[in-house]
């Protein structure tokens, strides 16, 4: 790599994408893999495994267990305060990746 | 390490010393971007974590050493919670890597990328998330002003004027009035006005059950309505008395010396009187620029940006979030989705499409919960209501289903707050 190919390609436009790249490089990709859209929303009302909570923890559950639960709280085959409200809100593929990314949870 | 790579290093080091005026403020490639967040409450905490979580360098700028929680402030108010139970420090915030600056944040520079704080230091940043909640106006109702709101608090920023309404509330005959000044759209916690008659209520019914109560209120509807008015017909009849704005329910001024509220038709005067007052986005988004004519920020419903500045990012209840409510849930939800934008693109990646959930609880009694829940994606630029979800509890439902949303409430408040703070 010659220092003068360098110094050639240091227009501003360049110098910019550069800048980013640099960024990007410091920048560590989340520890647990990318949440799906909606999936951070969840532990607002459900938190860790704490022993007595009210509302049930999610992190670390099968996954097949949460994609039940939410089904059924769609269909009313599973009684709910708000989780019915909430589950309407979520299509089978976007539920399928949050109980995944929420089983993949410490 | 080899020559070249050497030389690589350096010749890039000085790309970036010599783009740092028109671009960016950075020098050092290794160094992590350095993000600053201003307002430690809901959004702002939440948001400074989950960004120190992805491992970016991340400083906290909050003025107050405790935080005092707006949810269930109103049941301070009715005598069932020790304010205490409303106070958060930042101590494990800052345990977990977050750097805080207790110090007010006075100016941004959106040009040079610079926050200023009031001792006269500055933060650089390479993208900077506001959470400031909201500021009271105290220009928009004639004869409120700060001096006013110590003789009739708002109660509406939780802390000093939540304890000064509970001594008034306490201190009220029985058979006393209370009067409440309720707001026009929009405004922070939109059923908090209808809770905290109901608890309110609730005190006066146990302790001065000759009393009466009368909200004053701008709009014709409000958040939860049905839900609210059925209970109060139920657990407060003859108690309370609401006047929606059709009726004459408007306040248009106060006068602070004789407790009276002004309406368009007539003047009410309470023994105890409460002024829940107009409200826009916290001070330092309106010197930042990222507040509109309408006192609020529009912003990017993907990654929460700033329609105004760029690299500045707007959360919580300053922010227009379309359907969003101004909540605590919203401003938690926002926190981690705007942090998660942040990452994508200091990485240099395309953020991907969010999905946010709010959902508010509100105590009409002390275990009769109501809820309202809604889903939210981006759509036309706005957040919107997905289709058939959301909605509020029940018309009809047992009292066990109402006691059961009021367990749920404590139990947001808890699993929230220790998410945030603890």
């Amino acid at each position: 790599m010659g220092r003068r190919r360098l110094a050639s390609a240091l227009t501003l436009g360049s110098m910019m994408s550069m800048a980013v790249t640099m960024m990007a490089e410091a920048v560590p990709a989340a520890a647990q893999g990318v949440a799906p859209p909606g999936a951070t929303a969840c532990s607002g009302c459900h938190g860790p495994v704490a022993p007595g909570a009210a509302i049930a923890p999610l992190h670390g559950r099968p996954s097949e267990e949460i994609v039940a639960a939410m089904q059924d709280f769609r269909t009313g085959q599973r009684p709910a305060t708000v989780m019915d409200r909430i589950a309407k809100g979520f299509t089978d593929e976007e539920t399928r990746a949050i109980a995944s990314w929420l089983s993949q949870q410490p | 390490m080899s020559q070249a790579l050497t030389r690589r290093t350096i010749l890039k080091t000085a790309a970036i010393g010599a783009a740092a005026a028109t671009f960016s403020r950075r020098t050092a490639a290794q160094t992590p971007p350095k993000v600053v967040v201003v307002g430690g409450g809901f959004g702002g905490a939440t948001c400074a974590r989950e960004l120190k979580r992805r491992g970016l360098a991340v400083t906290l700028v909050e003025a107050s050493a405790i935080y005092t929680a707006c949810p269930f402030s109103n049941a301070v108010l009715a005598g069932l919670r020790p304010i205490e139970a409303q106070q958060f420090k930042l101590d494990a915030v800052e345990k977990g890597g977050v750097d805080i600056a207790q110090k007010m944040a006075t100016g941004v520079d959106p040009q040079t990328r610079r926050v200023a704080l009031e001792d006269g230091s500055s933060l650089d940043y390479d993208r900077l998330v506001l959470s400031p909640g909201v500021d009271i106006r105290f220009d928009a109702l004639p004869g409120y002003d700060e001096a006013a709101a110590a003789i009739m608090p708002h109660a509406w920023k939780a802390g000093e004027q939540t304890l000064l309404l509970r001594r008034q509330l306490e201190a009220m005959d029985d058979g006393g009035t209370f009067v409440m000044a309720a707001p026009g759209n929009p405004f922070r916690c939109p059923p908090g006005p209808y809770e905290r008659a109901s608890l309110i209520a609730h005190y006066l019914k146990t302790h001065k059950p000759r009393s009466k109560l009368l909200i004053l209120d701008a709009k014709d509807s409000f958040s939860k309505q049905r839900l609210f008015q059925a209970a109060w017909q139920d657990f407060y009849p003859d108690m309370i008395e609401w006047v929606s704005l059709s009726t004459g329910g408007k306040v248009i001024e106060v006068d602070a010396k004789t407790k009276t509220l002004v309406t368009d038709f007539g003047r009410h005067t309470g023994d105890v009187v409460n002024v829940i007052p107009p409200q826009r986005a916290g001070r330092i988004a309106q010197v930042a620029g990222v507040a509109d004519r309408s006192g609020w920020c529009p912003i990017d419903p993907v990654t929460f940006e700033s329609r105004l500045q760029p690299n500045i990012h707007v959360i919580g209840d300053a922010s227009i979030a379309g359907g969003m409510p101004k909540s605590a849930f919203s401003a938690n939800a926002q926190g981690k989705v705007c942090a998660a934008a942040i990452a994508s693109l200091l990485r240099g990646e395309g953020p991907t499409e969010p999905k946010l959930i709010n959902t508010c609880y509100s105590l009409v009694a002390p275990d009769y919960g109501i809820s309202v829940a809604g889903v939210y994606s981006p759509r036309n630029g706005v957040l919107t209501d997905v289709e058939g979800a959301g909605g509020t509890s029940p018309v009809n439902a047992p009292p066990s289903f109402r006691a059961q949303e009021a367990v749920y409430a404590e139990a947001w408040f808890q699993t929230t707050t220790s998410e945030v703070y603890g």
